[in-house]
């Protein structure tokens, strides 16, 4: 406000001063025009103040400033500050010392510098923080083997706190808990497990986890077998057998039906409704119903043929079985079928058991006037009918094949009969039923063929049969059982039998195993060679027998020879380096020489004379004095050089060798080059020679090759080539790190292949240098896996669980690092 | 039997004999180790650790009689001790020292190197301990030498089995034999001079095959595996399988005399009586090389099997190596004054022992082509063969002398067993991880116990003598896989280790001379072809007055022709009608 008042007075005085001007009254004006608009906005806008000059004359024409023109020195400034008591003595000092110097301040230096220097400081900075990196990047490089990624979980079970890691401590019971822990010094943060029992527990995962794989190897191998065994019944193209197998399963599927029933009502129900179903189907088509082409070539044919018309018949009793209406059992009628099955049993004990072809008084015959023995419903007349036809039939397959495989053997007679007849030996009785069966149902396929009138004996023969089954099949589990359970008058005399059929010979492969089993000698005897010219010299428990050949004689000749054999050792001369020498090294056996020599001569005396079989003037002009012409003499001649050559070969070999080397040697030797130029910077005229400071000149040596390989060896000749073709294969330039062959070929001399080494050695020479885990992502490395790594060791020293605010403390710093890379994650995103 | 027999054939029990004595017990793995155990701690851990050591016993005595402590503590920490001995056995080359000043990745690569070949060094030789079998021998009573023991004797004392491998096979109708056993010593191959071929399984005696090829043999050879020999006939060479049928006749190679097959190059060797020595692959059925040796007939042939090198012996008393690579011979050697007659290679490619028309032997070290010694055989030896022992088999006459210790210093003075035959020998060969000689001669074919022959060690990835058929097949993949190259054959098998010195001129040499052009060589000049300027006014009078009046030109040229001939007919003329002028009919009297 007190500044305001000024500013009115100060105006007032202004306006005082100029009062005569008329524009003044529009000045005022206008400066309230502007008060009035600023005092309209809200805010107060600060006014600006206006300076005025403090002079003492006041022109209304210029501005008087006093001192104008003058500079101001340091001096005046200096003079107030050193009177003032605030200034501190440093700025005092520096003023006068800046009084004292007078040079002027340096330019600022330009842009191009100051960023030079911000580079480099920049750079300095970066470089240092970069620099932590070093050591982990040394140590990867150094590293035999780097196994990516990096941070790897280790397999197996993990402590409670690791996998507990981002679990809180929340509840007050489970705070009670812990506290109560800590107060106790349980292991809270020490791990749970100790070492030796987490390697128990990884043993016993192994343990287990190989059971495991066992266990689907076996379930793996079973499917195959079944899958195997499908294909191959599948293929099998006989439509008798597929028949005979749907017609089995269709059975299976009833007996497992009746038990349904008891077990699983609902489910039978279900069943119970398909097989309705079926019969719909079965009825609403044609099938069945003898309408088909084939039905009526087969009525044409029915006349007079007997299968065809029985064809028809089936075809029309297959209709009426599957349309035949399901009978829901009632409970009558099943405890009327209980009945019955009791009382099968009885009727069992009565005749059956007594079966055997010996006796064919003991079979039991049933007549066709009892068909009230069976108290079976007709449909389960039908059925065992059916199952009857079908046993047969399999029973027959497996029959033939059987007897297939019998021949097959029969062909090639190996230790197997034998084994198999071992086998034979111990089921017999078994295997007396199972051929009785296969009599019967061979008679009843020729009943087959019968006609009509007999369907109904058959039909009981066939429930015989099956009846016999039965038996065979409780005597292949246990004959002891039968034995046993079977409580009859004519038991005794059935083992009997029973025995007696163990014996009995039924074919001529069974002859043979009777005569095995009659005498217990092993007939394995070990089979002599057979090739006699092979002598088993010495075999002990014969040599005795043996009488003095030929060869014994012989050896005792070898004893007496004892002197012969003897060799006289030839003193080995010394050699030096000429021809001489080698002389020398073979004089040691003049006589020898000479009877070599002589024995040549003898040779060449003994051997036939060159015949000349050259005819002259054969194939050229005749005349006196003409020679065979040139080619041919030359063609015998080198015949002949090379027969004596052949014989004589030991005379001069040493000079021939020498020869030999010698040429070696020189072409071996640089020659010289001559390239004297006669008469060139010399007069000229015929018979010049260059003078002999120009042949010294002009003639240029090669330097000498190194010494021959076999330059001491005087009987040696060693090839100079060099081995071009092992070159290609060479290393011919050496590897980085190596400075000298030496170091190279040191560091290859171990061979790396297993035919060298131990397994283990192999492995670990030849490891790959980087693994990569299949399917893992190998993140790049963060400054906080190897810093932490040599800070603080992981997994130990902190509690693994942390109660209150502890626990968010280090959770900050976590979620930092987790925002950390987050951040970096999505930046990858991008 | 007045002698005393110490036979130690590799399957017998030694202790079975216990009235034989032994000079040199063998040794068995646990007793020099247990020796080097008791040694170990002294030499090798310091007196500190020695010290501690005492004071652990001493504790632990303290806490037994307390009885707080009883869980036992190993009294030999740390890896068992490796001998010395058998740690040098399988030193490859020298320690590199890593060199003053050197370089960090140098140094960590010669470090790591180093480290590696120890390790290998020391598995090895801690799995030495799995060859516990060991060569027994002969020996004799004071006054008796082991020569005059015969082989009826030897038989009847050692066990069945190994008394069975003495055998003869008396086949005198196809007269003198060769034979091959195979790599691994079960199968046998012989055939006759006559034709006569026969492959047996010799240990169970079974004849795998037997045919007559009508032919003369000159020699036969298993190759890789028992299911294929080669038989190099009168004129062709043969190969059969091992039911004996006919798999390829190979017409390229004629007149072969011998043969040898080098295991790992699969390759056949065959030496003629035409001076060729060729090289059959078998594994591609390619020749690789033929060589024309110039040195005549080649009947004396045999391997080194260090480096798959071919000895030939000549009838001018030298031997010639030789490789597929080169057309001349490695190394020649004179070794006898007279022919020679038959040369053998031991199993380590060190020593060479020949035989010559002048009745000496000669062992020399194929190292340094320096004979070691000579000695003098009265009968001369045919035939020679090395055993993988190192034991000699030469053929004097009808006699088989075998002889100890030949590779040595020192000259032998006696053999070390003799055995005489009936019939001029024809063929030696020991038979591999046997203790067995095969002697083939003219009354047929002779197995003969040699005790200490063979070695005792089989390798079971290479030479399985118990291999079954499907073994065999997955040895043979293998061995294809690992087949080593031809053009590897050298005198030094470890050149391809080695840094290729040779210089840049040297090199470019050999690649023309491979190549048969120079790759590097610049293009001929040629003349461009200026198309430019051609058609300007000037230059087409210029080619038009070339060409102009041609048939003229040919007239021209015909007629000048004409007159010159014609010319020079006169002046001929005129010259001797000269002559003829100047002479007188008295001329010719005239002196």
């Amino acid at each position: 406000m007190a500044a305001d008042e000024e500013e009115l007075s100060i105006n007032e005085q202004a306006i005082s001063a100029s009062e005569d001007e008329e524009g003044s009254d529009d000045e005022r004006k206008h400066k309230k025009l502007l008060e009035a608009i600023s005092s309209m906005g809200s805010r107060k806008r600060k006014k600006q103040n206006e300076r005025s000059e403090a002079s003492v004359q006041v022109s209304e024409f210029f501005v008087n400033a006093e001192g104008t023109g003058e500079k101001v020195n340091l001096s005046d400034l200096l003079g107030t500050v050193e009177k003032t008591s605030g200034a501190s003595n440093k700025t005092k000092k520096q003023l006068r010392n800046l009084q004292s110097s007078k040079e002027t301040l340096e330019l600022p230096l330009n842009k191009q510098q100051t960023e030079k220097i911000q580079r480099g400081i920049a750079y300095e900075k970066t470089a240092a923080e970069v620099s932590c990196w070093r050591n982990i990047i040394l140590q990867n490089q150094k590293a035999e083997q780097m196994v990516f990624p990096l941070n790897q979980e280790s397999p197996g079970p993990k402590r409670v706190e690791q996998v507990v890691a981002g679990w809180k401590v929340q509840t007050p019971l489970e705070q009670e808990i812990f506290r109560l822990l800590h107060i106790n010094s349980q292991p809270v943060d020490d791990p749970v497990l100790t070492p030796v029992e987490e390697q128990s527990l990884k043993a016993m995962s192994l343990e287990e986890a190989k059971i495991r794989r066992a266990e689907l190897q076996k379930a793996r191998a079973l499917q195959s077998y079944y899958e195997a065994k499908a294909k191959r019944e599948k293929k099998i193209k006989s439509k008798k057998y597929h028949k005979v197998q749907r017609k089995a399963k269709c059975k299976d599927f009833l007996k497992q039906f009746d038990e349904m029933v008891k077990t699983n009502p609902e489910g039978a129900l279900e069943e119970l409704k398909k097989m309705e179903l079926s019969r719909m189907e079965e009825r609403m088509s044609l099938k069945h119903q003898n309408s088909g082409k084939w039905a009526k070539s087969k009525a044409i044919m029915a006349k007079y043929d007997d299968s065809a018309r029985k064809a028809m018949q089936e075809q029309l009793q297959m209709n009426k079985d599957l349309t035949q209406k399901i009978v829901v059992p009632s409970d009558d009628e099943h405890e009327s079928n209980e009945e019955g099955l009791e009382t099968i049993p009885d009727f069992v004990n009565d005749s059956e058991p007594v079966i055997d072809s010996v006796n064919p008084w003991m079979r039991g015959q049933l007549t066709h006037e009892e068909p009230e023995v069976s108290c079976v419903t007709t449909e389960d007349v039908q059925t065992a009918e059916e199952e009857n036809e079908e046993e047969e039939l399999v029973g027959e397959f497996e029959r033939k094949r059987k007897l297939r495989q019998a021949d097959e053997e029969d062909l090639i007679p190996t230790e197997e009969e034998r084994k198999r007849a071992g086998l034979k030996k111990i089921q017999p009785a078994s295997e007396v039923v199972e051929e009785d069966v296969v009599e019967v149902s061979d008679k009843e396929e020729e009943d087959d063929d019968d006609d009509d009138e007999e369907e109904e004996e058959e039909d009981v023969s066939e429930f015989n049969t099956l009846f016999r089954l039965m038996r065979s099949e409780k005597t292949l589990e246990g004959s002891n059982q039968t034995r046993e359970g079977l409580n009859t008058p004519g038991q005794e005399d059935e083992e009997g039998l029973l025995n007696e059929g163990q014996i009995r010979v039924r074919n001529i492969e069974d002859l043979e195993v009777l005569g095995e089993f009659v005498d217990p000698q092993p007939i394995a005897e070990p089979s002599l060679p057979r090739t006699a010219a092979v002598e088993a010299t010495s075999e002990p428990p014969y040599k005795k027998k043996r009488e003095i050949d030929l060869k014994e004689v012989l050896t005792k000749e070898a004893k007496a020879v004892k002197v012969p054999f003897l060799p006289t050792v030839v003193d080995e001369e010394e050699r030096d380096e000429q021809i001489s020498i080698i002389k020398e090294a073979f004089a040691g056996d003049d006589v020898i020489s000479d009877f070599i020599k002589d024995k040549s001569k003898l040779e060449a005396a003994g051997r036939p004379e060159v015949v000349d079989l050259t005819l002259p003037g054969w194939g050229e002009w005749g005349g006196v004095g003409l020679k065979p012409s040139r080619w041919k003499r030359k063609r015998e001649r080198d015949e002949q050089i090379s027969i004596i050559k052949e014989a004589f070969a030991g005379d001069d070999v040493i000079s021939d060798f020498i020869k030999d080397k010698s040429k070696l040697e020189a072409a071996g030797r640089p020659e010289v080059v001559d390239l004297t130029l006669p008469g060139w910077g010399e007069w000229g005229g015929v018979g010049l020679k260059p003078s002999r400071w120009k042949r010294k000149r002009f003639r240029i040596k090669t330097a000498p090759p190194p010494p021959r390989q076999d330059q001491k060896l005087p009987d040696v000749i060693i090839s100079e080539n060099r081995n071009a073709s092992v070159a290609s294969h060479q290393v011919s330039q050496l590897p980085f790190p190596f400075q000298n062959t030496a170091q190279f070929e040191s560091s290859i001399r171990t061979p790396i292949g297993p035919t060298w080494n131990t397994q283990s050695v192999v492995k670990n020479m030849t490891k790959p240098k980087v693994i990569t885990k299949m399917g893992a992502i190998i993140e790049p490395m963060v400054k906080e896996d190897f810093i932490k790594n040599k800070t603080t060791t992981p997994g130990g020293k902190g509690p693994a669980i942390m109660l209150g605010e502890n626990k968010r403390a280090k959770e900050g710093t976590k979620r930092s690092s987790e925002k950390h890379r987050g951040r970096r994650s999505q930046k990858r995103r991008k | 039997m007045d002698s005393l027999i110490c036979y130690l054939p590799k399957k017998v029990n030694i202790y079975e004999f216990d009235w034989l004595f032994l000079t040199q017990p063998p040794k068995r793995y646990w007793e020099e180790t247990e020796n080097t155990d008791q040694r170990r701690p002294e030499e090798e851990q310091g007196t500190a650790v020695q010290n501690q050591n005492k004071s652990t016993v001493k504790e632990r005595s303290l806490k037994r009689k307390n009885g707080e402590n009883l869980e036992k503590k190993d009294p030999f920490p740390g890896e068992a001790p490796i001998p010395h001995k058998q740690l040098q056995k399988f030193q490859r080359g020298e320690k590199y020292k890593v060199p003053a000043g050197a370089r960090r990745r140098l140094k960590e690569a010669i470090i790591s190197s180093e480290a590696m070949s120890e390790l290998a060094q020391k598995q090895a030789a801690r799995y030495d301990l799995l060859l516990p079998e060991d060569a027994g021998f002969l020996e004799g009573d004071e006054d008796e030498d082991t020569n005059t023991i015969s082989q009826d004797d030897i038989a009847d004392a050692v066990d069945i089995t190994s008394g069975s491998k003495y055998f003869n096979l008396h086949l005198s109708q196809f007269g003198p034999y060769r034979l091959d056993y195979g790599r691994t010593g079960r199968h046998l191959l012989v055939g006759g001079k006559k034709g006569h071929v026969a492959c047996i399984d010799w240990q169970s005696k079974d004849l795998m095959c037997e045919m007559n090829v009508m032919e003369t043999v000159n020699d036969v050879k298993w190759l890789h595996t028992e299911a294929m020999f080669a038989v190099a006939q009168k004129r062709w060479l043969y190969i059969y399988d091992s039911k004996g049928l006919e798999l390829h006749c190979v017409k390229k190679f004629n007149d072969v005399l011998r043969m040898q097959f080098l295991p790992y190059h699969f390759l056949l060797a065959t030496a003629s009586a035409t001076g060729f020595l060729q090289y059959l692959d078998v594994s591609v059925g390619k020749e690789i090389a033929a060589v024309c040796t110039k040195m005549g007939r080649l009947d004396v042939m045999s391997q080194n099997p260090h480096n798959a090198v071919i000895h030939l012996g000549h009838p001018n008393g030298t031997v010639s190596l030789w490789s597929p690579n080169q057309k001349e011979p490695l190394v020649k050697m004179l070794c006898h004054r007279g022919a020679v007659r038959s040369l053998t290679v031991d199993k380590t490619g060190t020593y060479m022992v020949t035989s010559g028309l002048d009745r000496k032997l000669k062992v020399y070290d194929i190292r340094a082509f320096k004979p070691l010694h000579s000695c003098f055989l009265p009968a001369g030896a045919s035939c020679l063969s090395l055993s993988q022992g190192g034991l000699l088999s030469a053929a004097t006459g009808d006699i088989v002398q075998v002889y100890q210790n030949v590779l040595g210093s020192s000259p032998v003075s006696k053999p070390y067993m003799a055995h005489r035959l009936r019939g001029q020998i024809w063929g030696l060969a020991y038979c591999p991880f046997e203790d067995v000689l095969g002697i083939g001669h003219g009354e047929g074919f002779t197995s003969m116990i040699v005790p200490g022959a063979g070695e005792p060690n089989f390798d079971a990835l290479d030479t399985n003598p118990f291999r079954s058929s499907k073994q065999r097949q997955e040895w043979e993949v293998k061995a294809l896989l690992e087949k080593v190259q031809p053009e590897l054959i050298g005198l030094d098998p470890g050149q391809l280790s080695k840094v290729d010195q040779a210089s840049f001129e040297q090199r470019h040499k050999e690649q023309v001379e491979a190549l048969g052009f120079d790759p590097l060589a610049k293009d001929k000049f040629k003349p461009k072809t200026k198309k430019k300027g051609r058609s300007s006014a000037g230059a087409i009078e210029k080619r038009k007055r070339k060409v102009a009046h041609e048939d003229q030109r040919d007239e021209i040229r015909q007629t000048v022709q004409e007159r010159t001939e014609r010319d020079k007919e006169q002046k001929e003329k005129s010259n001797e009608k000269k002559k003829l002028g100047n002479k007188s009919t008295l001329d010719r009297f005239r002196k």
